[in-house]
């Protein structure tokens, strides 16, 4: 990729409130990486929340909103495959504009991907001396297909372990259930409460019995689940973005 | 409007654009059919036999009621076949004669041609299935092929004893049909 | 039927739930196996939703072709538009043949028509054949999963029902002693009863023939011993030609439990001399989901229940907890169709992972039908009832605490675009077995204004 081109910084709105590491991160990252960043100031939510709710035709303002942000980039990055998963594929169409909308569209990748399949990154130096459990999330991984499925028939791939696996020290863990969900789901989290958490708990134990000292996710949003959940049964188990990981492993 | 109609003019009135009815490919087979045949009818719980095996079964005198649809097993038959299907309840033992079997799973094609009463692979409390080791087919795209459009009133894939796992995902062979499949390749 | 209420229920029997888990998960995993041993399998995959395809859009002349050609054979085929006239022209036929007992082999579309009762009330005796609907039979319940109707059940519970019903001794809980009990019991109602019915899993339009598929061979026991066969079909159940068959066979019980093929594959073309045939065709609905296009394709299920395998929500919150006859992902996209208000919790019981159709042998889009018929509960609900659950939703995820802060800072922001119901609520559901992460000093805006950047 050319060094001029400019990258748009699309950060999740919970991920802007609570975990402005996980942004900061990005931002640093793609920065070592040789990107013109910068981070448009007046973005706000995506809409997936409203839409995953049911109320898709309710985002066309923040979707227009969205279009309007980031148009004059050339590539938009966000550190979330779930809210990219939203924009590219259920977002509302905007009457009128879809041409706009569709490039637009193409050009929002997901850290990871846009790191493997636009900056053609496979190989990153770096040390990472832990031993780390990855935690797929399901809209990254079956809605951008970040990540091979364990149900198809197909090529085993998964776009955060070709990034990872290669540091100096670390330890990747075998889970024995490789994707399933961890229970987060947005607004399933709360509606669907005891389930929610039960399925956080079983993934949680999977990662803690393989011994692994850290869990990586692509996605803040399980990972604010699952930590919600480890921190209040006092397991010691850590949490980081991959974002974080890359970014402090890099050499 | 009877409902024959009615149920056809709500699908007309839809006009759903037709989409092309994709054709099936040739696909590849490389495993050895025979082995692989084996290997499904064991994993299905059925079992392999030997020809002499089969012999020493039959004069074991462990089957009473014994009916053989095939011609050289004949002489072991002491079961006429009955008018009334139902009458076959006491049967111990049937040998019939496959079609042909498929490879990858096992599954032994029966007809009408075989049965005497269709009843009769699934009453019989142990059933014995001949089949022609040049019949075996890789796949079940092959074993249509073979079938081809040929006419019988009912046929039956048969892969194994009468399972079930209905209890606590816990396999049991031998629920409503033969207790037991064996499987003499010739 | 409210899906949350009766998961958490599930869940409440700790050790049934996890053991519930485990054992479909078990099924998923053989099914993978067994899957990933055929190299085209997703070519079958494809394959199997082309053909489909080619179904639901010519469907009017593959019925009239089915028809025709089974007439040729000698079944005699009846139309039914609802579950109402399904029953009505099944009692009549046994009336017509002063039948008072039957026996069936599963079939969902039964259930789905709720015909035992019916038939029951016009003092019919029905005896369900497939050993896990007898043991549900007996305790009055319907399948909690349409391959393993009695998955929710330990044995020591079916050791207790099976001492009442069949007399088998108390405490023994050995699943093949309980299984020979049924085999014994079952075989008295095979051989006495003049009428069977069964399901149908594929109707072939080329032969007029068509295939039941089980692993007991129940299906068979029942139908070649008595006199008359009605085998209930949905009309989505039809395949074009004879060689779709391969393709369906080899997907079917690898998807439902990871056998290569189920063990009994019986395909009907024309009654034994002297018996009958019957065919039901039934829309009951099916041809509005035709209608519909989002939800078209879910009519392509061949009711392998993989899906319910993999679904994480259906293996920890069980079958009954979805309140409909087919429960699990498939469930929750084939129901709001059918009651809309009845089943309005139901897309929402899913967090669109994925796995179902994934999973799924005939490629349904499972999880994005769940996100459209959300769009259309919504709506609908917004018009009948705004405090409906949708609502309570939507409320939801910012009903918390930290999503209420959220909204203290850039929500504040969107808040002029985004509707207003989804931007408060009372509730703290969130903070019930989950803390909150630690409130940083700042934002990332913040941050990234104060390194000088506008």
């Amino acid at each position: 990729m050319s060094i001029n081109k400019k990258v748009g910084l699309f950060i999740p709105c919970y991920v802007d409130q609570f975990y402005p590491n996980v942004a900061i991160s990005t931002l640093e990252l793609l920065q070592k990486l040789g990107c013109n960043v910068s981070y448009p100031m007046n973005q706000t939510c995506c809409g997936q929340p409203m839409a995953n709710a049911g109320y898709e035709r309710d985002t066309v303002a923040t979707t227009q909103h969205f279009l309007d942000t980031f148009e004059s980039f050339d590539y938009i990055v966000c550190p979330s495959g779930s809210c990219v998963h939203h924009v590219r594929d259920h977002a509302p169409c905007i009457e009128g504009k879809e041409t706009f909308q569709k490039d637009i569209q193409h050009k929002v990748y997901e850290l990871t991907e846009f790191i493997t399949d636009i900056l053609k990154i496979t190989d990153i130096k770096g040390t990472y001396p832990h031993r780390v459990g990855f935690h797929s999330s399901c809209h990254g991984q079956r809605g951008l297909r970040l990540a091979s499925s364990s149900e198809l028939n197909q090529p085993v791939f998964n776009k955060a372990k070709q990034l990872l696996a290669k540091f100096e020290g670390l330890e990747w863990v075998e889970l024995s259930r490789k994707d399933e969900c961890c229970g987060f789901g947005g607004t399933f989290a709360v509606t669907e409460e005891a389930l929610s958490v039960q399925m956080g708990k079983d993934r949680l134990q999977d990662h803690i019995s393989k011994d692994a000292e850290i869990i990586i996710g692509g996605d803040m949003s399980c990972i604010m689940h699952l930590s919600g959940i480890a921190s209040r049964n006092k397991q010691a188990i850590k949490f980081k973005h991959i974002a974080e990981v890359l970014n402090e492993a890099i050499i | 409007m009877n409902s024959r109609e009615q149920i056809l003019s709500d699908i007309r009135i839809l006009k759903i654009d037709n989409s092309e009815l994709p054709a099936i490919p040739q696909f590849e087979y490389e495993a050895d059919i025979i082995e692989s045949f084996k290997t499904s009818i064991t994993t299905n719980k059925g079992e392999i036999i030997s020809e002499e095996a089969l012999m020493d079964l039959l004069e074991s005198g462990e089957f009473v009621n014994v009916y053989s649809a095939s011609e050289s097993y004949s002489k072991h038959s002491n079961f006429g076949l009955p008018e009334d299907p139902h009458e076959l309840k006491n049967l111990d033992l049937a040998i019939i004669e496959g079609d042909f079997g498929v490879g990858e799973n096992g599954a032994i094609w029966l007809d009408d041609s075989k049965l005497g009463h269709r009843v009769l692979p699934f009453i019989t409390e142990h059933l014995v299935i001949v089949v022609d080791k040049t019949t075996l087919v890789p796949n079940m795209h092959e074993a249509y092929k073979r079938i081809g459009q040929a006419h019988s009133g009912f046929g039956v894939f048969i892969a194994g004893p009468s399972k079930t796992a209905d209890i606590e995902q816990s396999l049991v062979i031998g629920a409503h049909g033969a207790k037991s499949l064996r499987v003499l390749l010739v | 039927m409210n899906h949350p209420v009766q998961a958490a229920k599930f869940l409440e029997d700790k050790s049934n739930a996890k053991w519930h888990d485990e054992t479909l998960w078990f099924v998923r995993d053989k099914r993978d196996l067994s899957s990933k041993s055929i190299p085209e399998w997703e070519k079958l995959r494809e394959l199997a939703s082309g053909i489909k395809d080619n179904v639901l859009s010519n469907l009017d002349s593959y019925l009239v072709e089915f028809e025709k050609n089974a007439t040729k054979n000698g079944i005699k085929i009846h139309w039914a538009k609802d579950a109402e006239e399904h029953n009505q022209i099944v009692l009549s036929i046994l009336e017509e043949k002063d039948c008072k007992a039957i026996v069936k082999s599963k079939s969902i579309l039964t259930e789905e028509c709720h015909l035992n009762l019916y038939l029951e009330e016009n003092g019919v005796e029905v005896v369900d054949t497939d050993l896990g609907e007898r043991i549900v039979q007996f305790l009055n319940q319907p399948p909690s999963h349409i391959v393993l109707p009695a998955i929710h059940l330990k044995k020591e519970h079916i050791s207790e029902i099976f001492h009442e019903k069949l007399q088998t001794e108390k405490g023994n809980n050995d699943p093949y002693y309980l299984t020979q009990a049924a085999r014994k019991h079952l075989r008295e109602k095979f051989l006495a009863a003049k009428v069977a019915i069964t399901g149908v899993n594929f109707g072939v339009a080329e032969t007029g023939e068509f295939v039941v598929c089980t692993n007991e061979g129940n299906a068979d026991m029942g139908v070649h011993l008595a006199d008359t066969h009605i085998a209930c079909m949905g009309i989505e159940k039809l395949i074009p030609k004879r060689e779709h068959l391969g393709v369906f066979l080899r997907l079917l019980a690898r998807s439902a439990t990871g056998q290569s093929i189920t063990n009994y594959n019986s395909h009907f073309r024309s009654p034994s001399e002297g018996k009958e045939i019957h065919i039901i065709l039934l829309d009951n609905g099916r041809t509005k989901q035709l209608g519909r296009e989002k939800f078209r394709n879910s009519l392509k299920c061949i009711r392998c229940g993989a899906c319910m395998n993999t679904c994480p929500i259906y293996r920890r919150s069980g079958g009954y907890s979805y309140g409909s006859v087919v429960p699990g992902p498939i469930g929750s996209i084939l129901s709001p169709g059918i009651d809309l208000k009845k089943h309005s919790t139901l897309p929402f019981a899913s967090t669109l992972c994925g796995s179902c159709s994934d999973v799924c042998p005939v490629k349904i889009n499972i999880h994005e039908q769940l996100y459209e018929w959300r769009q259309e509960i919504t709506k609908a609900q917004s018009s009948i009832n705004a405090k409906s659950i949708a609502m309570k939703i939507a409320n939801g995820i910012f009903s918390t605490p930290f999503a209420y802060k959220i909204s203290g800072q850039i929500m504040r922001g969107s808040l002029k675009i985004l509707p207003e119901s989804v931007t408060y609520s009372n509730l703290n559901t969130w903070g019930k077995e989950r803390d909150l992460p630690e409130l940083p000093k700042q934002s990332f805006k913040d941050w990234y204004k104060n390194k000088g950047n506008e």
